[in-house]
């Protein structure tokens, strides 16, 4: 282990190739910094890290460096709190001042900024400059994202982020010298999906949460809690913050194997279903027509008495917790419980299980998608299904020169503009096979669009030319042959292939074709990667837990439905009761029997598997208003209380179903105590515990108890840092800004500490389902096979109850090849109606040229799609709207 | 909308850099600046299209380039030297002068579009102090009167 000397003192430190900043802050040194950023790496903008080196035990002058352009070298010496050197880091936070304005006051960044930290940390308090301040005009980007650019100190990790990490094309750096600006050609909406991380990317107040302005609080007065994301499958980490029982914004919380430091838009914003009009806040009953509050007992005594009467089947959700599936599993037994899921769906969901266990190779962590060095997309728009998983593959795309490479190019191998000169834009291959246009066609080596059978006959096509013992496609057509050949070629000789597959295309064929795929790549000896996709934040965790169809579900006579929200009238409409565990008033909720408050992710704690098998543990961030409660906690009532609090449930589920034993160590069991004490959801600098509810009583209430966790409701308890699943906010002293993140990595850029990864679907290297060749694919002349298309914002319902994300969604719409546009006399913009087994819709048309040949693309989400699709449906010009 | 001669010196441009259309983008502004004598928002996003670049990527290149002129400018424009040399030997008589007989004012144009007027670092012309570009043509050893006999033939 190599070791470096700084301050007179020697340290020993990890890792080849690390640049001198990351060192010294992974030993714990606080060197401000501003540009360098630890999924960025450095460009030497912002001269804030500089340090001293000698050259040896007799140098005594030493020469000032920027820490974060040196790379980290056995026996260095090092100086950060020389005299010189600190004077010349202040300097530089006064030069960088210059222009700042003293606005930290009414700034939302204000108590949560980089700049203010490092201006403290450097020890330059007062200012000399007397003169004007450049000043600029703001623009109006959309409704996520505010900019105030007087505060800009030019440290371009903005434009850093959004264009060269993550592919944005409209936000840019203009003019020159001392008046340059960051920002749109014009006033617009930023078009990147993850325009919401600019907020967290940039070190101080220019760009700040639009959403969290209408509502704001300070940093130090949000409860806050460790959470993961529920809006797609992916299961990015997040930290909500609450106050006074609403939820007031989402950030990032940084996990290095899934989320790293970013999230998507979705994520950040699609929250505001939590503060909802339409939540249910107290128990419904059902009184003669109509809907009425009730108390609790009324509503359990009612439940108990339909629940009775007739066949009762209970209806699980892939967006609900594991535990709140498995209590209505034990609710209304085994035979009895619905995963929430159509036939069709829950099989694409079982043969994603049996393709991962079919795997031989672990799965990726997001650093090792980010390495993959060929990758093969089957019939994702990762962009719309899984926007996390697109931006790390936007990094894997890229051709980033390691170690010795780096060395023979002469660049070092963190100087990130270097590198992206040195390679000249050079990408890996990655090929995508998907249905439609995605936002990685512009670095897409090859792409197929086709329906997902014809997706499928090219997956086996490439899995032949790998392994000629799996089964040929005979009857390619010469294109598809030759792309077969292109893409087996760069799989095969690729260090880290990957593949990606999921449930998008609605396709067990392509599912199949990929285990094929998989095994043919192993077998050539290639160690392939997966990755795969599934649509919600609990879907593997119903996977795993199984049940009875919806179809056979809605047979019963009486439902008790978790999360309605999922569901559409017309498929429950066959019950006699209905019982509702939702936590809003649905079209469903409205003619149920009984209605229970159920809390949201943010007023509850939970496990949910992710699309990757892991299973990870969210917390209850505030108590909510009303008498809102857990759906297993309802359930509980039900049953009369077997199970005194989440680890109980928990350790049941254990005993009852093998396969979720891992996932007690998600987190630590609610008797955890961190120093003695439970971990506060409250920062100790929280304002107005006293006063806050000094209009009701002057006695300062009792913090409400969590049973369920070791975290408290409280600003007081443990001070230290908690093991990762249960760090309930970033905070060192000295670092306010969600930069003290670097505080609780083992080394910066790494895992957290006591970090956990549970994961409850492993490779098992089990056979791969057999994967018959689908026949080619025959357009017909009467009907269009009409495939899903997804929207960030759109396709996910709750999140469409924020107000931007619903400004930003698309109208529903039907996308047909031009071709097949003439050949039904349909013309742009004009309506048609779709007929979908016994459902007509009527939609205005899009040709776009991507769409496959006798295919159409069908905006889900948006509007209520009768059955699974793809399937046929007949199109007909003409229609009226 | 650009010409269709604008088109085609925009497309042997970027021939010239071997179709790295993004290479071509100053070539491409410049085409534009020839003629019109400045690039317009509308004019900035037909040299996109043009490109395949974004209005945004190619504004951060027009903006870097001060001489890339992105607000309208006159019939003739004045670039006046304020580096070292020709401060010292008499640059502020010279805006002096030009703002009291021309109505000449830095980074404006006159009311009737005839000249505008910009600072330039250096132009390299320091035995000849004070020194300008005007319409693209060095003028050095400049006096008042000199400057008027020069300005008097720009229409």
């Amino acid at each position: 282990m190599p070791a470096i000397i700084i301050d007179g003192k020697e340290y020993r430190y990890e890792g080849e190739g690390r640049n001198l900043l990351e060192v010294c802050l992974s030993l714990g040194f606080a060197v401000p910094y501003f540009c360098w950023h630890p999924a960025m790496h450095a460009v030497g903008a912002c001269r804030q890290c500089a340090v001293k080196v000698f050259t040896d035990e007799t140098d005594t002058r030493g020469k000032i460096v920027m820490s974060c352009m040196t790379a980290a070298a056995d026996g260095m010496r090092v100086a950060i709190h020389d005299p010189e050197v600190a004077d010349f880091r202040a300097r530089v936070i006064e030069w960088l001042m210059v222009n700042h304005p003293h606005d930290c006051a009414v700034c939302d960044e204000g108590g949560e900024c980089h700049l203010q930290d490092m201006t403290v940390m450097t020890g330059h308090v007062s200012r000399r400059y007397r003169f004007d301040k450049r000043t600029y005009r703001n623009q109006e980007l959309g409704p996520f994202v505010h900019h105030e650019m007087n505060r800009c100190i030019q440290c371009y990790r903005c434009v850093r982020f959004y264009r060269d990490y993550a592919g944005g094309r409209d936000l840019e750096v203009f003019g020159a010298h001392d008046h340059v600006y960051f920002g749109r050609f014009a006033d617009g909406v930023l078009e990147s999906p993850f325009s919401g991380n600019l907020v967290e990317v940039c070190p101080t107040g220019v760009f700040t949460d639009k959403v969290f302005k209408e509502q704001y609080a300070r940093k130090w007065d949000l409860a806050t809690a460790p959470s993961v994301c529920t809006l797609c499958g992916h299961g990015c980490n997040i930290l909500p913050g609450a106050r006074d029982g609403t939820l007031r914004r989402v950030r990032n919380r940084y996990h290095h194997a899934v989320n790293g430091y970013f999230i998507c838009d979705r994520g950040r914003y699609g929250f505001q279903f939590v503060n909802s009009e339409f939540r249910v806040r107290t128990p419904l009953l059902r009184d003669g027509g109509t809907l009425r509050a009730a108390s609790a007992d009324e509503a359990l005594a009612r439940v108990r008495t339909v629940l009775a009467e007739g066949t009762v089947a209970g209806i699980g959700s892939p967006r609900a917790s594991v535990e709140a599936n498995y209590a209505l599993r034990a609710l209304v037994g085994a035979e009895r419980f619905c995963h929430g899921l159509p036939e069709k769906e829950f099989t694409l969901l079982e043969a994603l299980v049996a393709l991962m266990r079919s795997a031989r190779t672990p799965f990726p962590t997001l650093p090792e998608v980010e390495r993959a060095d060929a990758v093969i997309i089957l019939g994702e728009d990762l962009a719309n299904t899984a926007p996390r998983l697109e931006l790390a593959l936007r990094q894997a795309a890229r051709i980033v020169p390691d170690e010795l490479e780096a060395a023979a190019l002469g660049v070092l191998p963190f100087d990130d503009a270097a590198l992206r000169a040195a390679t000249q834009g050079g990408t890996h291959p990655l090929f995508l096979a998907v249905t439609g246009a995605t936002s990685l066609d512009a670095m897409a080596t090859a792409r197929c669009r086709a329906v997902p059978d014809e997706l499928a006959r090219l997956a086996l096509a490439v899995a032949h030319r790998l392994d000629p013992s799996a089964p040929a496609v005979t009857d390619l057509g010469a294109d598809a042959a030759a792309l077969a050949d292109r893409i087996a070629d760069a799989l095969r000789t690729a260090k880290r292939p990957l593949l990606i597959c999921g449930a998008s295309a609605g396709s067990p064929a392509l599912i199949a074709a990929a285990g094929q795929l998989l095994r043919a790549l192993d077998t050539a000896g290639t160690a392939p990667m997966l990755r795969v996709v599934a649509p919600a934040c609990d879907s593997m965790g119903v996977a795993l837990l199984g049940g009875i169809s919806l179809e056979e579900a809605a047979r019963a006579d009486t439902l008790i439905i978790l999360d309605s929200e999922q569901l559409s009238a017309a498929q429950v409409a066959g019950a006699t009761h209905i019982i509702c565990l939702d936590s809003l008033l649905t079209e469903i909720g409205e003619r149920a029997e009984v209605v229970l408050p159920a809390a949201t992710f943010a007023e509850s704690g939970g496990t949910l598997v992710n699309s990757d098998g892991l299973a990870q543990r969210f917390f209850q961030v505030f108590v909510p208003e009303g008498d809102i409660r857990e759906s297993w906690r309802w359930i509980a009532e039900i049953l009369g209380q077997p199970w005194a609090n989440l680890d109980a449930l928990l350790a049941e589920i254990a005993a009852e179903l093998p396969v979720f034993a891992p996932m007690r160590e998600a987190a630590p069991p609610a008797d955890y105590r961190l120093d003695g004490q439970k971990i506060p959801r409250q920062s100790p600098r929280c304002s107005g515990r006293t006063a806050m509810t000094a209009h009701v009583s002057v006695h300062e209430p009792v913090p409400p108890d969590d049973p369920d966790s070791p975290l408290a409701f409280s600003m007081e308890g443990a001070s230290g840092q908690p093991p990762a699943p249960l760090v309930p906010r970033f905070w060192a002293p000295g670092w306010n800004s969600v930069q003290a993140v670097n505080t609780f990595q083992e080394e910066v850029g790494g895992p957290l500490r006591e970090g956990v990864l549970c994961r409850v679907i492993v490779p098992a290297g089990s056979a791969p389902p057999a994967a018959p060749v689908p026949p080619a694919f025959v357009p017909r002349e009467d009907a269009l096979l009409i495939l899903p298309a997804y929207h960030l914002f759109g396709s996910e319902p709750l999140s469409l109850l924020t107000p931007g994300i619903a400004a930003l969604a698309p109208a529903p719409y039907l996308a047909l090849h031009p071709a097949d546009a003439a050949r039904l006399g349909v013309t742009v913009g004009s309506m048609v109606t779709v007929t979908l087994g016994e459902t007509a819709l009527t939609l205005p048309v899009v040709p776009r040229e991507d769409v496959p040949r006798g295919a159409g693309l069908l905006s889900v989400g948006l509007v209520e799609t009768p059955d699974a699709l793809p399937a046929w449906g007949a199109v007909r010009g003409g229609a009226h709207a | 909308m650009l010409t269709e001669q604008e088109r085609h010196e925009i497309d042997e441009e970027v021939a010239a850099v071997r179709g790295h259309a993004r290479a071509a983008v100053v070539e491409a502004l410049k085409v534009v600046q020839r003629r019109r004598g400045w690039v317009s928002d509308d004019d900035l996003r037909d040299v996109a299209a043009c490109l395949g670049m974004t209005p945004a990527e190619v504004d951060a290149v027009a903006t870097f380039y001060n001489k890339i002129f992105r607000r309208r400018v006159g019939r003739h424009v004045l670039l006046i030297c304020d580096s070292v040399s020709c401060w010292i030997v008499g640059y502020h008589a010279l805006l002096e002068h030009l703002r009291a007989r021309w109505g000449l004012e830095l980074g404006a144009t006159t009311a009737d579009d005839r000249f505008t007027l910009l600072p330039v670092a250096c132009l390299g012309l320091c035995e000849q102090a004070p020194a300008m570009l005007l319409d693209g043509e060095l003028y050095g050893n400049l006096t008042p009167a000199r400057l008027d006999a020069i300005l008097a033939t720009h229409e």
